[in-house]
């Protein structure tokens, strides 16, 4: 069975749609059906030829200049409830973005249909399933959608990988219904980049994550020298030393942060609770290092070392400085 | 100023839950329970907001009779007033059942303010207060990594996959925070012993005017559950002054170094 029609809301800033989006669009082509793009905001059509490259046929756009002002959940969730009276998509799919959750919960609510949240995959077997993974990914669920038209599901970024069909543009069909006025009055007045130094954490090769066993946030400058001995190696860290203000949130790997599946990732001083685990266990192999034989982080771990990582990583770094010479 | 926090009462974080294998629900018989650590930063928020403006926060929560503990516990930190939602139709509620069954409560106890977590730690689906604020018709000002009042715009730094943005709302609205977003204080004891008299509303669908909400009108259903495949066991070794050397010649394996 296929679907339909399907619909991947996409993020889209300065004219760039986010990768989860063209990650989503490959896997709804393989859906069968109709494979369609929806963005908000004033550089919306810009991205046409990008998701018309990675599957869509047609590209959305709510023109308002206005949404670039706001935030997107209610104002999105408006347009989109009136576009699919419209053109009745069977399936929606937002990546699993803070807007994505924005959006898709207004959606669902104005729509009076569920939405499926943290799904992993999207399948079609005579109904629409959504897979997920519950309780720190030890135990793996699928969904089924017993109402809609349309299934709204967000899925978590890096889900698939992002293949280009080598279709042409995506044709663009404005909607040019302004804003209402409600949605005005909650307004972004400052967008603010936390730059993390170094590599993408969801693009390295490597990634090296601190906890709350490093002890002390400077101690967070052991793993920016790892990085740099290693080489295209990125930082991260858990949540609850973001929490607790060392690192920016930009760092923070897991449920609520970024997942990451790197070639081998490093944990030094986290103890492994689901929060973080669900964020990096699809890594190809794993290192850990905690004072604790009995964290739950050497479960997951190719190569577990029960020790004080304050004492391992100077030695570490010295080490592969001197094997590179 | 009106707040109103929404909580939640989860098995213990630090166990694994647990679905029940015939019902697809959360078995929550046998497992310890506790106030959402999440929802703590929330009722901390809504403390705050009242110490500096006047007002009260009522805590609203939907769950099993044993909820009672988890607002019980916001009341111990300084809450006014509880609200507990108990009906044996609310069992296996998706998201959006709660949302519907939390704003007609909040609508009833009237506000001007909604906090909630960004999501459950149980359950973290992360739509809920989004579509508390759809069916209450106001602005969701969610992921909130600081949250002020001025006495008329609430300052929002909202977290984003790049940063965080700087939000501006008026009120009434509804905000979800983060971890992070405060200090959360431990109930005192006179808090604890004056939580017992302080005022609990308990209300069933019927009460609400939805009767029907659960989960036989929950839209999806849960079609098969396993046990997601464990990676192989590894190797765990003791540092026994030679793991930097074992830590470098496994990345070199990996052809990373």
């Amino acid at each position: 069975m296929s679907v339909g029609k399907t619909w991947v809301f996409t993020e889209v800033t300065d004219g760039k749609p986010a990768p989860v989006a063209l990650e989503l669009l490959t896997k709804a082509r393989s859906l069968g059906g109709t494979v369609e793009a929806v963005a908000f905001g004033s550089t919306a059509a810009a991205a046409a030829a990008e998701v018309g490259a990675f599957g869509a046929q047609t590209l959305h756009t709510g023109t308002d200049s206005a949404y670039d002002e706001v935030l997107l959940g209610g104002p999105a969730a408006d347009a989109l409830a009136a576009l699919v009276a419209e053109h009745h998509p069977d399936l929606i799919l937002f990546g699993a973005t803070y807007t994505g959750r924005d959006v898709a919960g207004r959606l669902a609510a104005r729509l009076g249909v569920p939405v499926v949240a943290n799904g992993l995959d999207v399948s079609a077997n005579g109904g629409i399933d959504v897979a997920s993974s519950i309780f720190g990914a030890t135990v793996d669920v699928t969904t089924r959608f017993d109402q809609g038209p349309p299934a709204l599901a967000l899925i978590r970024a890096k889900s698939f990988a992002a293949e280009a069909s080598g279709g042409g543009p995506a044709n663009v069909v404005p909607n040019e219904h302004p804003v209402a006025q409600k949605h005005l009055t909650a307004r972004v007045t400052g967008r603010v980049t936390e730059a993390a130094a170094g590599p993408k954490l969801e693009e390295a090769p490597v990634v090296i994550s601190g906890g709350r066993g490093l002890g002390d946030p400077k101690n967070f400058e052991l793993l920016d020298q790892l990085a740099q001995a290693i080489g295209g190696a990125a930082v991260g860290a858990s949540r609850a030393v973001v929490d607790a203000g060392w690192v920016p949130y930009a760092m923070q790997v897991g449920q609520t942060g970024k997942t990451v599946k790197p070639a081998v990732y490093l944990a030094f001083g986290i103890s492994g609770a689901m929060q973080h685990t669900v964020g990096m266990k699809g890594a190809k192999a794993i290192v850990a290092v905690n004072k604790d034989e009995n964290a739950p982080i050497f479960k997951l771990a190719d190569l577990g070392v029960v020790g004080d990582a304050l004492r391992i990583l100077p030695r570490l770094i010295e080490e592969i400085r001197s094997r590179k010479g | 100023m009106k707040v109103v926090v929404c909580v939640k009462q989860i098995p213990d974080p630090n166990t694994p839950g647990q679905l029940d294998p015939s019902t697809h629900y959360l078995k929550r018989d046998g497992v310890e329970v506790v106030l959402d650590p999440g929802d703590e930063f929330g009722v901390e928020a809504g403390l705050q907001l009242v110490e500096k403006h006047g007002g009260e926060v009522t805590v609203v929560s939907m769950g099993p009779e044993r909820g009672l503990d988890a607002v019980r516990k916001a009341l111990a930190m300084g809450a006014h007033k509880g609200v507990l939602i108990t009906d044996d139709q609310l069992r296996g509620s998706d998201a959006l059942t709660t949302a519907r069954v939390l704003a007609a409560a909040i609508g009833r106890e009237g506000f001007d303010v909604v906090i909630a977590a960004t999501e459950s730690t149980d359950g973290y689906t992360g739509v809920v207060p989004q579509a508390i604020a759809e069916l209450l018709d106001v602005p969701a000002v969610t992921f909130a990594t600081s949250l002020e009042y001025d006495g008329s715009l609430l300052h929002v730094r909202r977290q984003t996959e790049a940063g965080h943005d700087l939000v501006e709302a008026p009120l009434p609205a509804v905000v979800s925070v983060t971890a992070g977003v405060n200090e959360p204080r431990y109930p005192s004891l006179k808090g604890i012993m004056g939580a017992k008299t302080k005022p609990m509303d308990r209300f069933n669908l019927v009460d609400l005017g939805l009767e029907g909400a659960g989960a036989a009108s929950a839209g999806e259903t849960i079609v098969a559950v396993a046990a997601a495949p464990q990676r192989a066991a590894g190797e765990i070794v003791k540092d026994e002054g030679d793991a930097a050397k074992r830590i470098a010649d496994f990345l070199a394996a990996k052809k990373v170094i």
